[in-house]
């Protein structure tokens, strides 16, 4: 397989007042193109900051990052934010959608950046409300939803602009097991059936069993590597 | 095209989450509502008056007044005086041959207000006939006119809506004698309407004023007027000042517009100031509850500039909505509504607040300002948040 995130020498310093905290260093790591990834650590071990990395949401303070053979980490902010619109699809933890549009506006919104005619975006916010199996709850706003079909209308957001790479942090960390496991079935599927890479972070040791693999972070480095399953 | 596609959804999005925050989004709308409210209002107080005393005079008259007087109460002419004047270059002659002048007495009166019940200065104008002759905008559209040697007078529209006890058929004691009210005339609007007239000759006599305050006289056009002016200014028996009817008039505005001018600019200032800061609350609020849907929406790929674009919209249309209930406010209320202060000569002077269309575009252009300053700065704080970091405060 083509590797397809490349991360040479990575560190990440934040600096509050006179205080500095390094939250990575010096980190190397190689995603290649299909795979689900599932990152793991605990809370302040740098997860969740080397995700946002990848997905170009933070630049590092030191290393290269290559996504799809592009050098994110020289990118400007506008140029990020293209690069993301284009690349990266995204799925929170509190879905974070936008709760006075309903479920197909919100999936729309990422083709809001495209060039795509109206019909064109209304087809293919139909596809990928179909693909997580909400196409009857299309008109539905959040609030008439439950946890699980609204983090279902997330990951549809994330799918309908067919990015290179979905980034989920804590997709399951607000859902009970049932729904968990329906939502990490899905990601499976997009993996499997689609192709799509998938990096995730999360706490839930069960959810990382969906992965394909599993990286341990400790301090802001990598401790352990391996097959989930 | 796409800018605009997505600030446009972005608009939308911000204001369909109004209803979420109806009383933050209040504070906007209302503080921008009184704001240009009383702005209008005040500039439409200026423009009333303006309007009535420059609507007063016409450009083929012109006014004479003794030297160093700024109203007709402190000037004073002998007949002798008078006659030189009628005989100036560029006085228009009548059908009789006789110079279109007439001399013109200026008193006050004390009449009580209708709105206060106190004693408040009416001007008193003794005119001839050639007075009516000169002004064809003098109209009696009541009763009739005074008979030369009667103690008797005519109000204008505004001085009888404004003062208690000139109605036709009233008596009227006036520096010890009485008089009747025998007319009411219009005229056009203008400032004389605020005016009561009588016959010339007898207030002459019952006042004992040998002489005339001023001087009216109706040139043969208006660049005459040069001319005209030239020889009195220059004539060695005379020391007067010379002006267009019209000049005239509006000079007597001048003060009253400054002073409503200043007062505009410090209430519009100190409201103005008050609701930039209700509306950098306002909009900081709705930044601060976005937090995670603006970080999201950048995180989606949404750039900055949009999003400033959109919340400074979003500002500007809510105070664009106080603006326009403030305008509306300010016409419905304050349009056509009709007051009296002291001008010039220290007489009332009837005036109608005139809600303009350019005071209406003002307040609404003034709205706007306001919106755009309340929303920038939030919209800055919006566009530069830290995407990774705002994402954490779902």
């Amino acid at each position: 397989m083509t590797t397809l995130v490349s991360i040479r020498g990575v560190a990440k310093r934040y600096t509050r007042g006179k205080q500095t905290v390094d939250v990575l260093q010096a980190l190397d790591l190689d995603i290649a193109s299909g795979d689900f990834l599932a990152l793991m650590g605990p809370s302040g071990s740098g997860k969740t900051t080397l995700l946002n990395l990848i997905g170009g949401l933070d630049k590092p303070s030191a290393g290269e990052i290559v996504v799809d053979g592009k050098r994110i980490d020289q990118l400007s902010s506008g140029q990020l934010a293209k690069w993301r619109a284009r690349h990266v699809g995204f799925v929170f933890q509190f879905y974070n959608l936008l709760p006075v549009l309903s479920a197909e506006a919100n999936v729309e919104l990422p083709l809001l950046l495209t060039s795509l005619s109206k019909a064109q975006r209304k087809k293919n916010v139909a596809a990928a409300l179909a693909v997580v199996g909400l196409a009857d709850r299309a008109t539905h706003k959040p609030s008439e939803l439950s946890g699980g079909q609204q983090q279902r209308v997330a990951i549809a957001r994330a799918l309908v602009a067919d990015p290179t790479l979905l980034v989920c942090d804590e997709p399951t960390g607000d859902l009970d097991r049932k729904t968990a496991d329906e939502i990490l079935t899905l990601l499976q599927q997009l993996n499997r059936n689609h192709g799509k890479t998938i990096v995730m972070v999360t706490h839930d040791a069960k959810a990382a069993e969906y992965a394909t693999h599993r990286l341990d972070m400790d301090k802001g480095a990598l401790v352990t590597s391996g097959d989930s399953h | 095209m796409k800018f605009l596609a997505q600030m446009f959804k972005l608009i939308s999005i911000n204001l369909k989450s109004v209803p979420a925050r109806w009383g933050a989004t209040l504070v906007i709308v209302v503080g921008l509502a009184g704001v240009v409210g009383v702005v209008t209002a005040l500039q439409s107080m200026s423009a009333g008056m303006v309007a009535t005393l420059r609507a007063t005079g016409s450009a083929d008259r012109a006014i004479v007044l003794r030297g160093g007087s700024n109203s007709e109460l402190s000037s004073f002419f002998t007949r002798d005086q008078a006659i030189v004047i009628e005989q100036a270059p560029g006085v228009a002659k009548g059908e009789d041959g006789k110079p279109l002048a007439s001399g013109e007495l200026s008193l006050i009166a004390e009449r009580p207000l209708r709105r206060s019940n106190t004693d408040s200065n009416v001007s008193l104008r003794g005119i001839g006939p050639a007075g009516f002759t000169i002004r064809p905008e003098l109209q009696i559209v009541e009763g009739r006119s005074f008979k030369p040697g009667l103690q008797e007078l005519i109000v204008g529209l505004k001085a009888r809506e404004q003062f208690i006890g000139l109605d036709i058929g009233s008596a009227v004691q006036i520096r010890g004698s009485l008089w009747t009210v025998v007319g009411v005339f219009a005229s056009n609007g203008d400032a004389h309407e605020s005016e009561v007239l009588v016959d010339i000759e007898t207030a002459q006599s019952a006042f004992r004023r040998n002489g005339y305050s001023s001087l009216l006289v109706k040139l043969d056009d208006p660049s005459a007027f040069q001319a005209f002016k030239d020889s009195l200014t220059t004539d060695p028996r005379l020391q007067v000042d010379v002006q267009n009817e019209v000049e005239y008039f509006s000079s007597q505005s001048r003060s009253f517009t400054k002073t409503i001018g200043v007062l505009v600019s410090v209430v519009g200032v100190i409201m103005g100031l008050g609701a930039i800061f209700a509306a950098l609350n306002t909009m900081y609020s709705a930044v601060a509850a976005r937090t995670v849907e603006i970080a999201t929406l950048r995180a989606l790929g949404f750039g900055g500039g949009v999003v400033i674009a959109a919340t400074v919209m979003e500002a500007m249309v809510l105070a664009l909505i106080g603006g326009l209930i403030g305008a509306v406010g300010a016409y419905a209320f304050f349009n056509g509504y009709t007051v009296s202060t002291l001008g010039a000569g220290f007489t009332q002077v009837a005036f109608s607040f005139r809600v303009t269309p350019t005071l209406l575009i003002n307040g609404l252009v003034l709205s706007l300002f306001v919106g755009f300053l309340g929303g920038f700065f939030p919209a800055l704080r919006a566009a530069r948040m830290q995407i990774a970091v705002a994402l954490r405060a779902a």
